[in-house]
Parts: structure tokens; sequence; C-alpha cells
């Protein structure tokens, strides 16, 4: 079960950072690529990080913490993230309509576009961790451990996707894998937690 | 006793040096780049500073004996566009440099108004302070990402009859300008029977698929490339032929001399097709031009 909890926090961190490094590239027709559009950017990511661990935290309070609620949050992180693909020109669309300053604009839109998602990939590391922890003595460790394998994850997604996936790929090409990755892996989560007969 | 010989065979060669050495005006670090002015055998250039590639990229230079002239290859070829759009009364201009385009059209055509988009307010500063780049009601500037201004002009239903493209010199190029999309909107405000107007790059992989782009998104081009490697094309809906007719050149000629433009040598320029058509179109789903500029 490590095994697998570390695997999905490490896809959990990669598919983050590449959404929001594929952010700059899907705002810019719309709202520029000035340095306020990364600013919007990241500070919806961090809002809805921290909304996240606080939400992720509170579910692990639950009596049926296991693999089966683990396998939900990544399920409906790639839906989540799929209106990214069909819907993000007519939602922007709609905003650059109505908001002039395009410093507001790209707020609304990453606030449109990114806040679910990310919040919900947001509740994955501390319900990692509640998934690792053995006792209170090992916790600290457990939680370190896993926050280095999500971050590096978060390193390589971010590398991986800004210097060789956007010279390859396109954007959507991009979203639909990290979509698929996170399903992949609430699907395998699933198989295992029924093969495993955990919760 | 060698240092001190040494130091002689380097005394004048130093004296030469600070001669000719670039004097600096103006250094200035704005929110998107370093901006440098400075003065060299009177000719004043506006540069964009890049410190990782040992160099910096001429934005702008103007010969202060001559000011009118236009001291740049492709400036001078942008202006073949009077050619096949003789009298426009809207002109856009995306990137403002030193402002010099504005300037010779504003001479040139005094009822015209030409409007320049510039992301960079100091850019707009320095061109105003050090190369007598001047608003009035017809010279206009916006502060603003072309891409968020042309979007807009298209609510507004703002048309212009001749765009020029030309925010590409330095070294970093912004890539949501370079993608299919973007054209297309450019094409929404163009007034019907307009010109587009791009000043391009010439080398690196981007060169084919910045072509192709182009090609993908215009129904006809016409190309002006020198040896130099400066390379400016001509793009539009309609047919693009520049005139033969002696007379009529003649007297283009007699009103672009002062700008240093040679109608004559720059038609000579006029250039084939002779990228990679297969090279895949910059779109917004696909726009690594930074990355593509720097393959080899």
């Amino acid at each position: 079960m490590k095994a697998l909890v570390l695997v999905a926090a490490f896809t959990s961190g990669f598919v983050i950072m590449s959404i929001e490094m594929l952010g700059g590239r899907i705002i810019a027709p719309w709202f520029g690529g000035d340095i306020y559009v990364w600013g919007s950017i990241i500070t919806v990511f961090m809002l809805s990080l921290s909304l996240g661990y606080l939400i992720g935290g509170r579910l692990t309070l639950r009596e049926n913490a296991g693999l089966r609620p683990f396998a939900m949050i990544f399920f409906s992180a790639a839906v989540l993230i799929l209106p990214l693909l069909f819907a993000a020109d007519q939602i922007m669309a709609w905003i650059f309509e109505r908001i002039i300053d395009p410093r507001y604009g790209s707020l609304v839109a990453s606030m449109a576009l990114f806040f679910l998602p990310s919040t919900v990939m947001g509740m994955v590391s501390p319900y990692s961790v509640r998934l690792l922890t053995k006792s209170k003595e090992s916790s600290g460790a457990s939680a370190g451990f896993l926050y280095f394998v999500s971050t590096l994850g978060s390193a390589l997604g971010t590398l991986a996707t800004s210097f060789y996936l956007v010279a390859l790929f396109e954007i959507n090409q991009i979203v639909l894998g990290a979509a698929f990755a996170m399903a992949a892996v609430a699907v395998v989560t699933l198989q295992l937690a029924r093969r495993w007969r955990v919760a | 006793m060698k240092s001190f010989r040494l130091g002689y065979l380097l005394l004048p060669l130093l004296c030469l040096a600070s001669i000719v050495q670039a004097k600096v005006i103006h250094e200035e670090r704005s929110l998107y780049r370093n901006i440098l002015i400075d003065e060299k055998a009177n000719v004043r250039c506006m540069r964009f500073v890049v410190h990782n590639r040992g160099g910096t990229h001429n934005q702008s230079c103007k010969d202060l004996n001559e000011p009118r002239r236009l001291v740049f290859d492709y400036a001078q070829k942008v202006m073949m566009g009077l050619l096949l759009k003789p009298e426009p009364k809207s002109i856009l201009i995306v990137g403002l440099g030193g402002g010099s385009l504005p300037m010779v059209f504003h001479e040139l055509l005094p009822n015209a108004v030409i409007t320049s988009v510039e992301i960079d307010p100091a850019v707009t500063r320095a061109a105003k302070a050090y190369f007598d780049y001047q608003e009035n009601d017809f010279v206009r500037t916006e502060t603003a990402d072309a891409r968020v201004f042309i979007k807009r002009a298209i609510i507004r239903k703002q048309q212009w009859d001749w765009i020029i493209l030309d925010a590409f010199n330095g070294d970093y190029i912004p890539e949501h300008l370079m993608t299919m999309e973007f054209f297309q909107e450019v094409k929404s405000v163009l007034a019907p029977g307009g010109l587009v107007t791009a000043n391009t790059f010439s080398t690196s992989r981007l060169y084919d698929h910045e072509s192709t782009t182009y090609q993908a998104s215009f129904k006809n081009l016409l190309i002006l490339k020198s040896s130099k490697g400066n390379r400016v094309i001509f793009a539009a809906e309609q047919s693009l032929i520049f005139p033969i007719q002696e007379s009529y050149l003649a007297q283009w000629q007699q009103r672009l001399q002062p700008y240093d433009v040679n109608i004559k040598r720059l038609l000579n320029d006029q250039a084939v097709p002779d990228w990679d058509t297969q090279a895949r179109v910059l779109t917004d789903q696909y726009a690594p031009a930074n990355i593509l500029k720097h393959a080899q």
C-alpha cells in the first residue's frame, strides 16, 4: 500500500504543476502573458491547495477513511480537469467581455478554470499522510517522505511540461494525459483495494 | 620592458576604441527587459540587453545626422508596403521600438491615424525622450498586450487598413503573438483590402514554423528577403503584386528618398517560399516558438 500511495502522490504532484505551467499558455490568448497573469495563476493554485489541505485533512477524520475515498479524490480531479479541454475558451470569452482590466480578468479566469481541480488535488497530501502513518512516532517521517515524493513529482511536472511536452504535444493533449493519469491512479487504487479487501 | 613596449602598442588602440566605442546615454530595467540607449558614430540605438548571449538586440536606431533615414534594412522593406497599399487611412503597429515607423508614416501620410501598441511603457517613454517620437491626434500609443488589444478591437469593431507586426525584434518571442489564432484575429481587424506586414525571424528552426503559420493564415504572401537574412512578409486576402510601371515607381522613389528607401534594390529582394512546407503550424495549442528558436 505504501508504494501505491507514493505513486499516487507523485502523480498528483506532477499533474498539478503540469497544469499550472499550461495555465499560462491557456490564459495568454485572452489576457496576455504578463507578470500579473502568472501572479493570478500562482495565487489561485496556492489558495486552492491550501483549501485542499484543509478539506483533505478533515476527510481523514471520517470513520471510513481508506483507499476508496482516496481513489475518489483522484477520480474527481480527473473529471474537474476536463472542462479545460472543451470549455476554457467559452469561459474566458465570457470573462473577457465583462472585465476590462486584464489583471482581474486573468485572476477570475484562473479561478474559474483551476480552482476546483487544484483544490481537489490539494486533498491528496494530507490523505496520503493518513494512509501512510502507522504510529504516532513515525508520523513525522511518513509525512516528510510523502512531501519529498509529491514535491519531487511537482518539480518533474514543471520541468517536463515546460521543456519538452509543449514542444511535442498540443496543450489539450497534455491536459488529457494529465486527466488520464489521475483517472488511472483512481482505477488502480480501487482494484488494489478490492484485492487487498480494504476499504 | 616587454610590458612597456606592449603598452606603447596598446595606447593608440585604446584611444581609437574610445572614439568608436558606443556611449551609453540611458539604461533602464523595465518590467519586461533591460533597455539600453547608446550612441556611436552619431547613430543612436535602443537595444534590449540579453546578458546570457553576450550581446544586445538593436531595437531601433536613429542617425542623428540624417534623422529621417531608416537605418534598418527591415524598416526600409516595410515601407514597400506603401506600393501595395498606397493610401492607408489607418495603420496599426504592434511593437513601438524607437517609433521611427510611426514618425515616417505621419510625415508621408499626414491624414492617416497611426496607432502603435506597445506593452512596455518604458519603451514608449524612451522613444519620446531619445528618438523624438511625438504623439498627436494622428499618432497614438496604446500600452497593452497586442493580443488583448486586438481582441478588444474586435469587440469595438475597429479596423485598420495596414497592420504591421513588429514585436519580435528581441530575443524573447511573445508566443501568443505568433499563432494561427492570433493571425485570424489580426485578419478580423483588417479592413477589406487591407495589408498585413510582418518583420519575421530568418534563422533557426522557427523560420519554417513561422513561415507555414503565415501561409496557413493568409491567402497571399509576398516576401522580401535579402542576403543579410532579413525577411519581411506581406500578407493579404487579395493578391499582392508590386506595381511595375516605371513612372509610378519613380514617383514613389521620390517620396521615399528621404528615408533611404531604394525601391529598385528592394524589388530585387523579392523571394519565393523557401521553407519546409511540412513544418508544423504554430497554434494556441502548439506554440513552442522560443524552444524552436533556439533549436538548430
